[in-house]
């Protein structure tokens, strides 16, 4: 079927693809907006993305089975055009944020932000990075990470910045695939064996500590993730009563000395992710992600 | 027929590298093709799927085909508003998926307010491209490209790729 590009060189062109996710989009700031809060605010949904998107991908050829490999692949690949949208989007609110390069340096923006800046820079919530852990921890962490996050851009699609509000509009499709995904797996290991009901416990245990981190209050431009918890609790609530698993009690993974998954009393006190104070977990994740394109800075790949 | 309806017949022929059986304008992903002032042709496409990996592949395509076809000067530019629907894909489109044994999306949902949770079968499966049979089982709502699910048919056994309703 492909013999017309037989020999056809430019059919190999790959690297050297768009360098500009946003190529042709007008990216004007719209009147009111501040560009500095209009950045910050896709940054922290792009790094929300972009690291949940490199755990995800980490489980490639190591699902249960050849369907799920499938299917985490796909939604990390979905969470990673959500970042690479939302990090040129804030680096074309407010070139600020883009962290300095060598001169003449090829880099794109979204590359220099996801490859180029250090944990304390970082603005994803604890959730996404926290270590992998069994299938049950990747569809607890799915499940949580996906119900706000859909919350957050079903109110987002009448963002008055458009190029969000065109991001949000996007992403609520996928996001709703992933959603449902996680919720199907919580419901099915819930009422699968007592080893499959076990695991998800205690994974529901390990990373609820986390959930109120994705509504913490945000000021300033965009959607304050705080006025969703009604409807996050409703959809959470749901799952839980058809799973037949007891909703848990909610304590700050900060508090009374409950120590962070791979926590090393790095964390700031009362720091949140948002803030730039991240677990022990998030350094060596970017060291993987991030040493190529910092060995050589000046790439054009 | 003048230089941009021209430009725009070569940009519809440029197929979806990743299912070749489409072209882009059958796939909906090609929304416009404007030839400016100064002779450069600006095409637009959208992605199927934010992460979509092939969209440099059809920028790619399209610079090529149009070169040989006596563009010079091309642009493509990506369009986020309105997102891509499987709505989109035309009659022929769907026609052409049938023909290569996949199954052509139904109908996309239509949402007003917050969308619910869905627990169960997420839709009413569709029947088998092969054998027409209605006895088919989802097998995962994610497949070998993110605008696929799998399924398999339990009348002839074999699975196949169900475009996604999105």
């Amino acid at each position: 079927m492909n013999d017309e590009y037989a020999g056809d060189s430019s059919q190999w062109a790959f690297g050297t693809g768009f360098e500009d996710p946003l190529a042709g989009v007008d990216t004007t700031v719209p009147q009111g907006v501040d560009p500095a809060e209009l950045a910050a605010y896709c940054l922290m949904l792009g790094d929300d993305a972009l690291i949940m998107s490199q755990r995800l991908s980490e489980w490639c050829s190591r699902a249960p089975d050849l369907e799920e490999d499938i299917a985490l692949a796909n939604m990390a690949l979905d969470l990673l055009g959500q970042a690479r949208l939302l990090l040129a989007r804030a680096a074309a609110a407010d070139p600020g944020v883009v962290p300095a390069l060598p001169e003449g340096s090829p880099v794109p923006a979204e590359d220099a932000l996801a490859f180029f800046r250090d944990a304390e820079q970082f603005r994803n919530v604890r959730l996404a990075e926290v270590e992998n852990g069994d299938f049950a921890h990747v569809v607890v962490r799915l499940l949580l990470f996906s119900v706000a996050r859909l919350a957050l851009l079903e109110r987002l699609r009448t963002s008055p910045d458009q190029v969000l509000a065109a991001v949000a509009a996007k992403g609520v499709k996928e996001i709703t695939y992933h959603r449902d995904w996680a919720g199907r797996w919580f419901l099915t290991l819930a009422q699968g064996t007592e080893e499959s009901r076990r695991r998800l416990e205690t994974a529901l245990e390990a990373l609820w500590p986390y959930q109120a981190e994705l509504l913490a209050p945000h000021t300033g431009f965009g959607v304050d993730p705080a006025t969703l918890r009604g409807e996050v609790d409703v959809v959470l609530d749901q799952v839980f009563a058809v799973s037949g698993v007891e909703r848990p009690g909610d304590a700050p993974p900060s508090d009374a000395g409950r120590e962070p998954i791979g926590g090393t009393g790095r964390e700031l006190p009362g720091g949140t992710g948002r803030d730039g104070a991240h677990t022990a977990a998030l350094a060596p994740l970017l060291a993987e992600m991030q040493v190529v394109a910092r060995a050589h800075p000046s790439g054009r790949w | 027929m003048n230089a941009r309806d021209r430009a725009a017949e070569v940009a519809r022929q440029v197929r979806d590298p990743e299912m070749p059986m489409l072209t882009l304008a059958d796939l909906g992903v090609l929304r416009d093709v404007e030839l400016d002032g100064g002779g450069e042709v600006v095409v637009s496409i959208t992605p199927t799927y934010t992460g979509c990996p092939a969209m440099a592949t059809m920028r790619d395509d399209l610079v090529h085909r149009l070169r040989e076809a006596g563009f010079d000067r091309v642009e493509v530019r990506i369009v986020l508003d309105p997102p891509w629907s499987s709505d989109w894909i035309s009659e022929r489109g769907r026609a052409a998926l049938r023909e290569a044994g996949l199954s052509a999306p139904g109908p996309a949902p239509r949402r007003t307010g917050p969308i619910p949770l869905t627990l169960g079968p997420a839709r009413s499966a569709p029947p088998c491209p092969r054998c027409g049979s209605a006895a088919t089982r989802l097998t995962s709502e994610f497949g070998a490209t993110a605008c696929k699910a799998l399924y398999r048919c339990t009348g002839c056994q074999e699975p196949f790729e169900h475009v996604k309703e999105i």
